[in-house]
């Protein structure tokens, strides 16, 4: 187990290295991301004023089209460099090596939020600040059920033909449920009368679907990473 | 050996094929739905086929991914073919069946949304074996194995929260005039969902076959 | 050529007569229209073509994939056959 986490660690510390050196990774999807934003606001917003839910559904609507890119451009790297195949060659444990790319993934997500929350906020009156810790709730569980799954198929399609494609079309269909519970729970929270209950029913569902997420992809990483 | 078994299979399930329209017209209205009800004994049999197939296109993914067997995967390729295809089945009568009963075509109801999103799973598995290139078996397994987890949660969803959809309680407490039409219907897509298996199956081997004859020819 | 020509006028003529017939039996023209907050019965959306659609989709999905498969392996098993035929 100790070698598990320092192998995650090692692959974790990796990736930092090599994204605070180019930093390319983080001004891209930032950008991308905020370009999304201001894409949907022009689509929801009449007369001066965002329509009911528009922002929670902008919110994630972003998160999850930056993070489709972060991931392709994360393993694109890998695969320019021919590095995964390294560390594939390297005798580690294959779910460690999961993990400690999800960490890098979750790391470059959870910087890109901590952007587009407050822009979010500021441009459509969204009360972010009403209830952080249910919104940090939702925020991290369904990051985390999006980038599980987004880890694992990006890590595989690294090999297949027409990747740059393939994986918005595998990923959308598999975590539309944790997209579904995160703009819902969102929704609860943004509207002019807060439900923190029901935002607090689609946290567990969230993690319902995290542990289902996670264990499928620790489950899997290993038969489907090997040649 | 298969096509013997597929031809009689395939016809008896023709023949209940034939004989479902007379016996669902003999079964009695529904009383708040009447005649548009009688769609449910299509889409029933249809949708329970998609579960039921999308499961075992997990099943036999998790043995090719885990087992390294070959055939497993030919099977696996066959049941996500046939899975879109009940679920189209499904996906087309369903909104049929709606717009007179609800008023609507669609209603985006967690039953609605994650039948579609279970449907999509599996023609994005058959986009990924079309396109992905050498080495997609694999990558589709793994979606398979997510699809399978979808299943649960569609049909749990109906009975969990307050749908428009009828629950799935309403199958066990049919009476039988209406209950006899609909396993006669279930038994004739099941029939059918067999013999076309096997003919998909009989297909993917035959093309392996080819395969390892242009591997053969190219050594010679 | 007389012949078409008596033929055409009673064309014509016979086309013309309904459709004068039909004009002549048309309401007057509505001077305001009158709301009401349910569709009379019969002009609601009929089941029978719902269900009658429900039930030609199955059929026809299920003809054109089986129809797919013949055609995909009649395309293998004659690769096939080429195939084994180059060997001997």
């Amino acid at each position: 187990m100790n070698g598990f986490l320092r192998v995650a660690l090692l692959v974790v510390r990796k990736d930092l290295t090599v994204e605070v050196r180019s930093r390319e990774l983080i001004y891209t999807t930032l950008f991308f991301a905020v370009a999304c934003v201001l894409v949907f606001a022009f689509a929801f917003v009449e007369e001066g004023r965002a329509l009911d839910d528009a922002a929670a559904g902008i919110l994630w609507v972003s998160i999850a089209f930056s993070g489709t890119l972060a991931l392709g451009r994360t393993f694109e790297r890998e695969r320019h460099a021919e590095t995964l195949r390294a560390l594939l060659l390297a005798p580690a444990d294959r779910p460690a090596l999961y993990v400690g790319k999800l960490v890098g993934i979750l790391l470059l997500m959870a910087l890109t939020e901590a952007v587009l929350v407050p822009l979010v906020g500021l441009l459509f009156q969204a009360p972010v600040l009403a209830y952080p810790v249910l919104l940090a709730g939702l925020l991290v569980t369904g990051t985390l059920g999006y980038a599980a799954v987004g880890t694992l198929f990006a890590a595989m399609l690294i090999r297949a033909r027409s990747r740059d494609v393939m994986l918005p079309i595998l990923l959308y269909p598999i975590t539309v449920p944790v997209i579904i519970a995160g703009v819902r729970g969102t929704a609860a929270l943004f509207q002019p009368e807060p439900n923190p209950d029901m935002a607090l029913f689609w946290i567990a569902l969230l993690v319902f679907f995290d542990v289902v997420f996670v264990t499928l992809s620790l489950w899997t990483f290993e038969p489907l990473m090997t040649e | 050996m298969l096509r013997k078994a597929v031809v009689p299979v395939l016809g008896l399930s023709m023949v209940l094929f034939v004989a479902a329209p007379i016996i669902i017209h003999r079964a009695p209205y529904e009383a708040t739905m009447g005649l548009v009800q009688k769609i449910f004994y299509f889409h029933v049999p249809a949708a329970i086929l998609m579960l039921l197939l999308a499961i075992t296109c997990g099943v036999l993914s998790a043995v090719f991914l885990f087992g390294k067997k070959q055939a497993a995967d030919w099977w696996a390729l066959a049941t996500a073919e046939l899975v879109v295809l009940f679920g189209s089945m499904a996906m087309v009568t369903g909104p049929l069946w709606g717009r007179k009963a609800w008023g609507v075509w669609w209603e985006w109801e967690p039953r609605l949304t994650s039948s579609l999103m279970l449907y999509m799973i599996f023609v994005a598995y058959l986009l990924l074996r079309r396109f992905g290139g050498p080495g997609a078996e694999k990558l589709a397994a793994g979606m398979a194995l997510f699809g399978m987890a979808n299943v649960p949660f569609v049909y749990i969803s109906v009975n969990v929260w307050r749908t428009l959809h009828p629950k799935t309680t309403v199958i066990p407490n049919l009476v039988p005039p209406m209950a006899w039409p609909l396993w006669l219907c279930f038994t004739a897509f099941l029939l059918l969902a067999l013999a076309l298996l096997a003919m998909r199956v009989q297909l993917e081997e035959q093309r392996a076959r080819v395969e390892s004859l242009y591997l053969a020819a190219e050594e010679d | 050529m007389r012949l078409i020509r008596a033929f055409v006028i009673l064309l014509a003529l016979s086309g013309a007569m309904p459709l004068h017939s039909a004009s002549a039996a048309q309401p007057q023209p509505q001077d305001e229209f009158v709301p009401l907050s349910e569709i009379p019965p019969e002009e609601q959306l009929p089941a029978a073509p719902m269900v009658i659609a429900a039930y030609a989709f199955v059929w026809v999905a299920v003809l054109v994939y089986v129809i797919s498969l013949v055609k995909r392996l009649d395309r293998v098993e004659a690769d096939l056959r080429a195939l084994e035929h180059k060997d001997n």
